[in-house]
Parts: C-alpha cells; structure tokens; sequence
C-alpha cells in the first residue's frame, strides 16, 4: 500500500496528469523522475462491492486528483475475489462513465413498444406508478403485481412489494439458471450448492466440469482456485461439444454430443459402483438407497453410453478411475447455468449422486461447508399474509420449485380462463426480461397484457423500451446498498457506499423504493430517514458499525465451529427426508417423479441445422455490460463459432457475415460474423450470449453481433421445478441479408 | 537491477482483465492498449492445444526502438525498463516500425505511449496492475538480479521461452510454457 509520505512526493509531480484526452499532457512538465509518468495522485479509497454480476466481489474505488472516479481494485480481504477483481469488475467505471446511461425519469407517451416516452419528475413517476399500483390492487388484488430482480435493489422493492401485498418476487437466475441445480442437491443432500459456490477447487485434485466454462465464465473465486489446482497438479476433466478454455487446461477433454450427458453421468454412476470405486465407508454411514442406485445402473455400461455420447468406453473408464484416485478431493461440478433440456434437475441429481458415491461432499477438496452471518431487518411492521401466490397459476406443478419462476409469472401474465392469478404490473429491476426470458413472442405477448410495467435501470435497455415508467438508477458507483452476506469458507460483509454523487438525476433504489411507499401508505415499512442510518443499526447488530465498515470494507467473523469438512466418523444429519444423503430421492418419488435419474434422448438437428449453444465471455455478464465502453474495447460483439467441415460445406469463411435462421423460421435481427474453428463439434454452433442489441439508444452495442435469446423459440420445461431448458434449439445459416418480413417476430 | 516479467501460459485464461486494469490504472485511452492477448490454437479435432499468452512490450536490453529514436525520448530507466519521454517525444513513429512485438501506439496526446512495466507502482512497493490484478496469478514480476524475486524463482522451476528471440532484442517478458 501506498505511504501518506510517498503519496505527498509523487502527487507534487503529478498536478494535472490525470485527465484523459488530448492536450492534457502537455502540462507535464516534470518527468526528471521515471515515476512521473501516469502518476498515482490519490491514494483515498472507497468500499464498495461489484454489481457488474452476481458474485459481488468487494473492493475499492480510488478517485483521482480532480475527485473523480479513477479505477477500482479488489479488497485484499474478500474471500470472493482475494483482492483481485475479475475484467469485468475491473471495468465496473465504465458503468459510471457510459454516456448512454438513463438520465431522468421517463413515463410513455404512445403505444407501449413504441419507445415514446416524455421525461417526469420523480414525484409525477412515482404518483403514476402508485395509482396504478392501487388500482390494480383494488379490482384483482395486490399479488397481480410481481418483481422481478437482478440487482441490488430488488431488496428494497422487494420489501415494498410484500408490504403492498405480493409476495411474487422472482429473479431470472432461478428458472433460467441455477434452479435446477439446486433442487438436484437438495434432494440429494438436503442442501443447495448456494452461491459462491461451496465447491473447494484450491484444494481438489480432479475437477471435473460438465459444460461448466470456468475462464470464460469469471466467477472470480472459482477462476483462481481453478489456477491453484492446476498449480498443484490437480487432473482437470471437461465434458464440452466444445473446446473451452478450461478444456484447454485439462487432462481430458471428452467432446459429448450434446443433449447426452445423462448418459455419459450413468455409466460414470455404473463403472465407480461395479468396479467398487465408490467411498464405503462415507457411502454405507451417509447415504440411502444405495441397492436400490447399484440395481437401477446395471445394465448403463459405458459400451451403452458410447453409443449415445460418442465418448469412446475406455475413456469413460479411465476418466471414472482418475476421479476415483481422487477421491474424496474430487469435485463433479454442479455447474451454475445449468437450463439446458428439460431434464435438468435429473442431470444435477446424477451429478449430486457421483459426488456422494465418491464421498467428496463435506470433504477437503470436494464441498466445504459454508458459513455467513445472518443480518437482521431494520424494525418494521409484519408483512401483511398474501391470500395468493404465482402457485395458484400452477396447480399441482413445480412443487419442488423453491424459488418463484421468472418464465412462470411471465406465462401467467397472458389472460387465461385458466389462471387463477393473471399477473397485471410488473416491477423490473436489473434485468432485461427480453434478452433473459426465452421465448420472446411470450415475454412480449405478456407486456402486451400488463396494466403497469416500471423498469428501474441504469441503462436503455430493450425491456425499458416497453415500459410505461422508466427509473433511472444511479450505478453501484453512486450509492450505499443492502450489506452484502453470503455464504463462504468464513462468515463475511462487505460495505458498498458512493464514491461520487449520483450523476444526471439518477437515485438509488432504496430512495426509490422509499420514496414510492409514500405515496402507497406504506411508509411505516420504511422506518428509517437514511439508509446510512439503516445500515449502521444494522451492522451494529452483528458487532462492527458504518463506520468500521467505511474503513475496512470487509469484515471477517469466525465461524461458530471449526467444522468446514466433516470430522472423522462425524454423526451428520441431512436435511432430506430420511436424514441421509438420498442416492434414492424419497422427495422426488413423493411428487410421482424417477426417484433415480435415467437418460432420456432429445430432439436432434434437422438436416442442414445445428444445435445452437451459447456461453459466456469473460469480459461481460449477460447483456448487462454490452455497452460498457471499457468492456466493449476489448470485446464488442459476438462471433458463431462454426466447425471447419461445417464451414467447408457451405464456403463459410471467418469474418463472414451470417444470419441465422432456427427449427420455428425465426431470423436473427443482426448478422453475426463466423469464426471458422477446429474447437467445436460439427453438430452445434456456439456464440457468447449477451449481443444483437436493438435498442438504438445502446449505440456502442446496437447491432453489435446476434441475440441468441431471439432464437430460442422452443423451451423445455422442466416438469420438476420449472426450468426452462433453452438448449434444444437449433439453426441454420442465410448468407444473404434476409428479406425485411422474415425478421419480424 | 533488471526487471522482467514472467506470464505462465498453462494458467492464463485470455480473460483480458491485465488488459483493463492497464487502461485504468494508466489513464491509456478507450479504444488504444498498452497490452493485449494473444491466443494460438494448434492440432486438429480433437486434438488440439491452446497457448494463451498476455503480451506487452518486452523491455528489451537491446532494444531497436531506443536505438532508433530520433530525439531520445525513448530510453532506458531504473532496472532496464523502457520508457518513453511524452514531452521529448515528436511522434515519428521511428520506434513503433522497429518494435518487433508491435508494443507501441500512437498517443492521441501527440506522442508514442507503451507499457511502463508501472514504473510509478514498483517505486511504490507494488506490482504493476496486471500482475496484481490477475485473476489466474499467471504473471510473475520482479528483479533478474535477485534470485529471491518472483520471476527468478518461477524462471528456475519451469520451462520457458521468449519472442522473437531471433531479432536479438534480448527481450524481458518470458513466457512459461
């Protein structure tokens, strides 16, 4: 760390060397030093967690010598970044920087979609939404307005949503996402794997990763552990049609036909059983139903499943024998975007079940258990009881779903005689439902049904475009938030506060959200006159207080026990229904679901079609940073990777333009440039999902590459808990610009 | 002293966040970068490799773009970095023809800007912003002359390789493979 000493020396060199652009330069005069070049001026730090996606890594915003935002690094004591914030985090200033940003409050002015909207003050938006919000109460009840939120915010309209009455509060990271990932762990060990993930990678010595991307997904924890492990020797397997980077790092690169991997999963499940690889002892003091497993996987021999997943029978032995000597410091990963064909929840069982049989949950080098403080609410009056939920629409299905369903709330808003619950106002914090929700003719049938749709954003997203009232937030930057908690290896917070006054007329959430209850009689829920004042009560409650967090930005507590992996013969109980680790799911035979996983084929391509795939790039989380202008320098629009023999085929060439044309005649809006590559099958086509922006107020990302969202028009849902398996989709390519009433949806 | 960076191409990812934190942390322009990443794919279906590599310049001990400056505005500074002067700087472009690793850019100020290995944090006691901020721990930094340095230590242990090392520039920036 900088010295106050070193920091007055160089700062006397470094007056004005600061600004970017132009001409500024020539008022360096100094540079007898080297050290004046591009000098550190400021050393003053701001705490602040990332909101540049989900992993929420805790650092620190510098400012510069004319007190404005400079640069944020990571906090040397976050367990979740190790003081090393990924790209993304790193470019999290272009968040606050980009000129496209949301400026003031919008309310519409033509049709909804037309994208006419005239700028309002804050009371007018707020006076607006309320008397929406009432008399949408008022003629079909308060459960007919949802959340739906992928941001910090969303606690603050969450608590206002469940003092007006709803308790619909749903996040697209759950039914699109990792949803079916967690009802597969629970089932299996009466736990969900949570996030960050309590998978200990810096200590494993086999990963596998079952189209899991680490490296191009940056779930930073993740990333560097995986780096420790290749350090230490760890075998790293990858189950992928394509060539990933993780791949690249790996002992084994197994390219599965795509939609099979169940397959592949069994007769890993069948091999560690018949060739007693599995952990006796962990498995006969843990776990259920382990005849019943044995018995049910006979005849999955790995001769049975190379003929389904093209994986070759002695690779799928020695593969199961390498997990084996790794045994328990192995880790089948669960995976995080995990919605792939409908059997989602059964593939994350068959993943679950292969850690137990190994005994790597609970186990160094397997899944630790994680720990996090518990911070309780600032007082406030009882929500009031909902006499209905998003269930209603559904009866009798997706019981095992724990969360609410985005995709479900979205399908229950289109009127039905049907429904017992047809949603009619919609509150969207932090998520653009059109490139997050599959199915886009649904989504945008839905908003078509709305009374109320109110969009709080930083950005002009597509979802804003249909909005009837537009709130512009103010960036991560420019904002104190919730205390951040999760789950870790030790319990810790993390403070986020401005580190500059909200620019343009942009306002935090929590003002908002504070604000609105005003207007909703609801303000008794809002029982604090700052958030500062909220934040402080709160922190003092688990023994620190804003203003040791303001100085430290991290908090460590001990964990209650020194049980971060189970003790030798250590009695555990699991949260299942039979107190064990269930390799035979009571809870999913109660439901009248395969109390056992088993494989079940999927739909192939058409001829002349190829299954689309899609991913992530390490420079950017969905569609969220598109036209961040830091993150766009260094990757500002996606490509369709296309297998050489496909390329040849058509005479497709890299660079070259293509729309997409997939099974249902939907048309990319944009074109999307090949990459010709030896890195992928020759079955599917892979791009980076997040691109294709047609929102011309995005202007660095309009047009920019292709929105795979778009082509995904056939959904498979999960019956289990409701995901929406987005993997079953495939297309083809048009190498001339297609005729304008092709495209239209 | 001879400062020289090592990068480990089993463990870099390409994820590029060097790349950013170069442009924050020195002010480098939307749109230009000091350093960059390069990936090599080798090998057919299925049998392929990747090497992954986060390039800057080399800060040669023989390097033809202080050679050919016309002004001296490029020179050496503390421990062999190569540095460039912006005021002494008349914007040629001499260097950038001579750099062998394509490391330098025209500056939208007027002169030619090139990665500075972060002279100012070293000074400081810090790594420069690419090392400290990579997410892989890929890169390793320190003293050639100190045997106890991060890159004297990881030089010895792994097997490793240059660019260029035909132009005779004595570049360096090692990278492990």
């Amino acid at each position: 760390m900088t010295s106050r000493r070193q920091f007055i020396k160089i700062s006397a060199y470094g007056a004005g060397a600061m600004a970017m652009g132009a001409g500024v330069f020539g008022a360096v005069k100094h540079l007898s030093a080297p050290a004046a070049e591009n000098l550190v001026v400021d050393t003053s730090r701001i705490p602040t967690y990332c909101e540049v996606c989900f992993w929420k890594c805790a650092g620190w915003v510098y400012k510069n010598e004319q007190g404005k935002i400079w640069k944020i690094t990571g906090n040397d004591e976050d367990l979740n970044c190790n003081g090393r914030l990924c790209p993304r985090g790193t470019g999290g200033v272009g968040m606050y920087y980009d000129d496209d940003r949301l400026q003031t409050p919008l309310l519409r002015v033509g049709e909804r979609g037309a994208q006419t909207f005239k700028p309002v003050s804050w009371d007018e938006a707020f006076a607006y939404i309320s008397e929406k919000m009432k008399q949408i109460a008022k003629e079909h009840g308060p459960e007919c307005i949802a959340l739906f939120t992928h941001g910090s915010g969303g606690t603050y309209f969450g608590d206002l949503l469940k003092a007006f009455g709803s308790p619909n509060i749903t996040a697209p990271s759950y039914a699109q996402c990792r949803g079916p990932r967690e009802v597969g762990f629970i089932a299996t060990f009466g736990e969900e794997v949570g996030s960050p993930e309590n998978t200990d990678i810096r200590d494993t010595k086999c990963l596998v990763l079952i189209g899991s991307h680490i490296g191009e997904n940056m779930h930073n924890g993740q990333v560097q552990e995986m780096s420790d492990a290749i350090d230490k020797g760890a075998a790293i397997i990858t189950v992928d049609p394509r060539f990933s980077t993780a791949a690249s790092k790996s002992k084994y690169w197994l390219p599965i036909k795509p939609a099979t991997d169940n397959a592949l999963l069994l007769a890993w499940i069948h091999e560690i059983i018949y060739k007693e690889y599995y952990d006796k002892k962990y498995v006969e003091k843990y776990c259920f139903g382990f005849e019943q497993l044995k018995g049910h996987v006979r005849n999955f021999t790995p001769e049975w499943a190379y003929g389904i997943t093209t994986i070759a029978p002695d690779i799928i032995r020695e593969t199961a024998k390498e997990m084996a000597n790794a045994s328990p410091a192995v880790i089948i990963h669960p995976g995080r975007h995990v919605t792939w064909y409908g059997d989602d929840t059964q593939r994350s069982r068959a993943i679950a079940i292969l850690n137990a049989l190994l005994g790597s949950w609970g186990r160094r080098g397997g899944f630790f258990r994680p720990e996090k403080v518990s911070i309780p609410s600032f007082p406030h009056p009882p929500f009031p009881e909902p006499s209905r939920s998003w269930r209603n629409a559904f009866p009798n299905k997706y019981k095992l779903a724990d969360l609410a369903l985005a995709s479900g709330i979205c399908e229950a808003t289109i009127p039905s005689t049907a429904r017992d619950c047809t949603f009619k106002g919609w509150i969207v914090n932090g998520t653009n439902l059109i490139e997050t929700l599959p199915d886009q003719k649904q989504t945008l049938t839905a908003i078509q049904s709305l009374d109320l749709l109110v969009v709080i954003d930083t950005m002009p997203m597509e979802i804003t475009g249909w909005a009837d009232v537009v709130l512009p937030e103010c960036t991560y930057l420019e904002r104190y938030d919730s205390i951040r908690t999760g789950p870790n290896r030790k319990p810790q917070v993390a403070l986020r506060m401005p580190a500059s006054e909200p620019l343009y007329d942009t306002k935090p959430a929590a003002w908002m959200a504070k604000e609105l209850s005003k207007h909703l009689g609801l303000e008794d829920y809002f029982n604090w006159t700052t958030i500062e004042e909220m934040l402080d009560w709160q922190l003092k409650q688990i023994g620190s207080s804003l203003e040791e967090m303001k100085r430290i930005g991290v908090k460590t507590f001990e964990r209650p026990a020194d049980d971060l992996y189970f003790s030798d013969n250590e009695e555990v109980e699991f949260f299942t229904p039979t107190g064990k680790i269930e390799l035979y799911s009571t809870s999913f035979e109660a439901e009248g679901f395969d109390p056992m996983p088993i494989y079940t084929p999927h739909e192939e391509p058409p001829q002349g079609f190829y299954r689309l795939i899609y991913g992530r790039g390490p420079a950017h989380t969905f569609s969220r940073t598109a036209n961040n202008p830091n993150l766009t320098d260094i990757m500002d629009e996606n490509l369709l990777w296309v297998n050489l023999k496909v390329a040849k085929l058509w005479g497709l060439a890299s660079g070259q333009p293509v729309w997409l044309k997939n099974q249902d005649g939907i048309v990319s809006e944009f074109p999307i440039k090949v990459r010709v590559t030896e890195r992928i099958r020759w079955d599917s086509v892979y791009m980076v999902h997040g691109f294709g922006h047609a929102d011309k107020r995005l202007r660095r990302s309009y047009g920019k590459g292709t929105s795979d969202t778009k082509l995904i028009t056939r959904v498979h849902i999960d019956p289990i808990m409701g995901g929406t398996g987005m993997r079953g989709n495939f297309v083809t390519f048009l190498t001339e610009k297609p005729a304008e009433t092709e495209v239209a949806l | 002293m001879r400062y020289a960076m090592a990068v480990d191409t089993k463990k870099c990812v390409g994820c590029s966040d060097c790349v950013v934190a170069c442009q924050t942390e020195n002010n480098v322009p939307i749109g230009y970068c000091r350093e960059w990443v390069v990936e090599v794919m080798s090998g057919t279906y299925p049998q392929l490799e990747i090497e992954i590599r986060s390039e800057r310049c080399n800060h040669c001990e023989n390097s033809p773009c202080v050679r050919c400056c016309p002004t001296g505005a490029s020179h050496y500074s503390n421990g062999g970095i190569v540095l460039v002067k912006p005021d002494k700087c008349i914007g040629c472009g001499a260097c950038i023809a001579s750099c062998p690793y394509d490391a330098r850019y025209p500056h939208p100020g007027g002169y030619v800007d090139k990665c500075t290995f972060c002279i100012h944090r070293i000074l400081d006691g810090m790594q420069p912003a690419c090392v400290a901020v990579c997410p892989t721990k890929c890169m390793y930094f320190g003293d050639l002359d100190d045997p106890a340095s991060d890159v004297s230590v990881i030089l010895k242990k792994r097997k490793y390789k240059t660019l260029i090392p035909e132009a005779g520039t004595k570049p360096h920036l090692y990278f492990l493979i």
